[in-house]
C-alpha cells in the first residue's frame, strides 16, 4: 500500500470499510484469500498476547536497567494515575513486554522489537478498559499493520535508516489508528490521527547506550504510548491535520534521510554519549567474553 | 511488505538483525550441511562481533546451527544444549575489508567433509546467504534451492535441468559461476517445491558434476 488516498480511493470504488478494503487489497497483493490474513493476523494477536503472559510469569533481568514495569504495576494498584486509566496501563504492558524483549523473551516484533512493547500496551489496555466484541482487537490490529505498510512504503521502519520515529514513532501513529478504529469505526480519524502522532515525534532519533534494545527504548516504549492515546482522541474529536498523513510521512522519510548517522542506531550520539551512557557501556564490554581472532 | 511482515515476527529478542536474523543464518547453515553439525567455528564480523554478547548473537546462531527457529524460546539458554547434542563450536572475530556490518562466517567440519558459508543479517529478521566454499552467491533462503559444484563444461546445465524437468521441478530462479574457462564451476537452482534425494544422487551421476551438491529444503511452512 503506497497512501491513504489509495485506501480512500479503493474504499469508495468498492463500497468497502476500512477493515475490508485493507484485507482485500491484501488479498489480491498475496494472491491468498481473506481466510487466510483474518487466521493469519489473528495469530500474530494471539502470539502478542502470549508474550505479555510469558513476561509476567517471571523476573526478567535485562542487562543494564531493571523490570521498570512491576513498579508501574504497584503504583497503580495504590494511586489514581495523572494519565488516566488507559494511558498508564499501556504504559505498564509496554514496559513488560519491551523489558521481556531485552531479556530475549519471545516477542512479536511491532513493527520492530526495539518498539514491541507500544502496540500491545495499547490493545490490551484498551480491551481491558473499554466496551468491546471480541473481533475489534483483531481489526485494530489490522489497521495498524496497513498503517505500518505505508510507512514502510513512503519512510522506513528501520532505526538504522529513520532514527527512533521510524521505530516506536511508528508503532505509536499504528496504536493511534487502531484505537480511533476500534473506538469508533471511522476511516478518516484514523488517518488524522496518524498525521498528528507521527508529527509530534518527528525527528525522534535512535540513541541506544552501548547498542543495546535497552536504554533509552524500554521507557520510550512505556512513555509514547501517550502520544498515540491523546492522538486518537484529537482525531475523534474533529480536529483534522493541517498537512495530509501521506505528507507528514514524505516529512518524516526526509526528516529520517537527514539524520546524522550518529543518531541512527549506531549507538554513538544522544544519550548514549552521556557520561554516564558511555560509562555503562564500557562496563558491559569488561564483562562480555572476550573473542579471539584466528 | 505484507501485513504480518509489518507486525512480526515472532521471535526471541531483543533485535531482529541480530538475534533473529542470526538465529535464521545458523538454521540456514544447519540445513545446507543436512545432518547434525559436530564441530563448527564461527567468525563474527562487523556489528555482530561488537556487540554480540549484548544481543545474544552467539545463543542465536548456536540455536539456529541447532536447528531451531527465530521464535524457539530455547535460544536464551542455547549453549546448555550445545552438551546433549554433541556440537563444539568456538567463536572468533575477524575483520574483512568491505563484508556486510552484520555478516558472520560458518566452518562446519566433519572427519570427511568441510563446509564454509558467509551469510549476512540485512534488517528486521532478514538474511543473504553470500557465499558458499569459496563462490559469492546471493541467496535468501525463501525457496528451496540446490547448490551443484561441477566443471565447466559444455553440455553440464541441459543435462542437470533435463534431469530436474523429468522429476516435473520447476525452476524459480537459476545462476552460474565458475572460477576460470573450464576449471571449478557452481550452479544455484532456487525452485518452487521440494527435491527428493533420489533426484540429487541422480544429479551427482552426471558428467562433469562433483559429488559435492548442497540443497537447501523448504523452511518449515511460515505464514504469509
Amino acid at each position: 500500500m503506497r497512501s491513504f488516498n489509495e485506501i480512500s480511493d479503493y474504499m469508495e470504488k468498492n463500497g468497502l470499510d476500512l477493515v475490508d478494503s485493507i484485507i482485500s487489497m491484501e488479498t489480491v497483493k498475496l494472491d491468498c484469500t481473506k481466510e487466510e490474513v483474518i487466521r493469519n493476523m489473528n495469530n500474530r494477536l494471539s502470539d502478542m498476547k502470549r508474550s505479555i503472559r510469558e513476561a509476567a510469569v517471571n523476573e526478567w533481568t535485562p542487562k543494564i536497567v531493571p523490570n521498570d514495569s512491576l513498579k508501574m504495576k504497584k503504583y497503580l494498584k495504590k494511586k489514581d494515575s495523572l494519565s488516566g486509566q488507559i494511558i498508564s496501563k499501556s504504559s505498564e504492558i509496554a514496559l513488560l513486554v519491551s523489558t521481556f524483549n531485552a531479556s530475549m523473551g519471545r516477542i512479536v516484533a511491532a513493527p520492530t522489537a526495539g518498539s514491541c512493547g507500544i502496540l500491545p500496551g495499547i490493545l490490551f489496555s484498551w480491551e481491558e478498559h473499554r466496551q468491546h466484541k471480541k473481533e475489534d482487537l483483531l481489526e485494530g490490529l489490522i489497521i495498524a499493520a496497513a498503517v505500518g505498510q505505508i510507512i514502510a512504503e513512503r519512510a522506513t521502519l528501520a532505526g538504522s535508516e529513520g532514527g527512533c520515529q521510524a521505530e516506536c514513532g511508528a508503532a505509536a501513529a499504528m496504536g493511534a489508528a487502531a484505537l480511533v478504529w476500534m473506538e469508533c469505526k471511522k476511516a478518516e480519524p484514523c488517518f488524522q490521527a496518524v498525521a498528528i502522532c507521527l508529527k509530534s515525534i518527528m525527528g525522534l532519533v535512535c540513541d541506544p547506550v552501548a547498542g543495546l534494545v535497552e536504554v533509552p527504548c524500554i521507557k520510550r516504549n512505556g512513555s509514547l504510548v501517550s502520544i498515540a492515546v491523546l492522538s486518537a482522541d484529537m482525531a475523534m474529536s474533529g480536529i483534522q491535520s493541517t498537512i495530509p498523513p501521506d505528507e507528514v510521512i514524505d516529512a518524516m522519510s526526509m526528516v529520517g534521510k537527514a539524520m546524522h548517522p550518529s543518531l541512527k542506531e549506531t549507538g554513538r550520539g544522544g544519550v548514549a554519549v552521556t557520561k554516564t551512557g558511555v560509562n555503562i557501556a564500557k562496563n558491559l564490554l569488561k564483562n562480555a567474553p572476550h573473542l579471539e581472532s584466528k | 511488505m505484507s501485513l504480518t511482515e509489518i507486525i512480526g515476527p515472532v521471535m526471541v529478542g531483543p533485535s531482529s538483525s541480530h538475534t533473529a536474523g542470526a538465529a535464521k543464518l545458523g538454521n540456514i547453515a544447519r540445513r545446507l550441511w543436512g545432518k547434525e553439525i559436530k564441530e563448527v567455528e564461527i567468525y563474527l564480523r562487523g556489528s555482530f562481533a561488537d556487540t554480540y554478547w549484548g544481543h545474544g548473537t552467539d545463543r542465536a546462531l548456536i540455536g539456529g546451527l541447532l536447528g531451531w527457529h527465530p521464535d524457539d524460546i530455547r535460544i536464551r539458554n542455547a549453549f546448555s544444549f550445545t552438551n546433549k547434542s554433541e556440537m563444539m563450536y568456538r567463536f572468533y572475530y575477524e575483520s574483512i575489508d568491505g563484508a556486510h556490518p552484520n555478516s558472520v562466517r560458518f566452518v562446519i567440519k566433519s572427519k570427511l567433509s568441510t563446509m564454509e558459508i558467509v551469510g549476512a543479517s540485512t534488517g528486521g529478521g532478514a538474511i543473504l546467504i553470500q557465499e558458499i566454499d569459496g563462490f559469492n552467491v546471493d541467496i535468501d533462503g525463501e525457496l528451496p534451492t540446490l547448490i551443484i559444484f561441477h566443471k565447466d563444461k559444455p553440455g553440464v546445465v541441459s543435462s542437470i535441468t533435463t534431469e530436474l524437468f523429468r522429476m516435473k521441478l520447476n525452476i524459480a530462479e537459476m545462476n552460474l559461476k565458475r572460477k576460470a574457462r573450464g576449471q571449478d564451476a557452481m550452479m544455484v537452482i532456487e525452485m518452487d517445491s521440494k527435491i527428493e534425494t533420489k533426484t540429487i544422487e541422480n544429479l551427482k551421476d552426471i558428467e562433469h558434476v562433483y559429488n559435492k551438491i548442497y540443497f537447501l529444503p523448504p523452511s518449515r511452512e511460515e505464514t504469509i
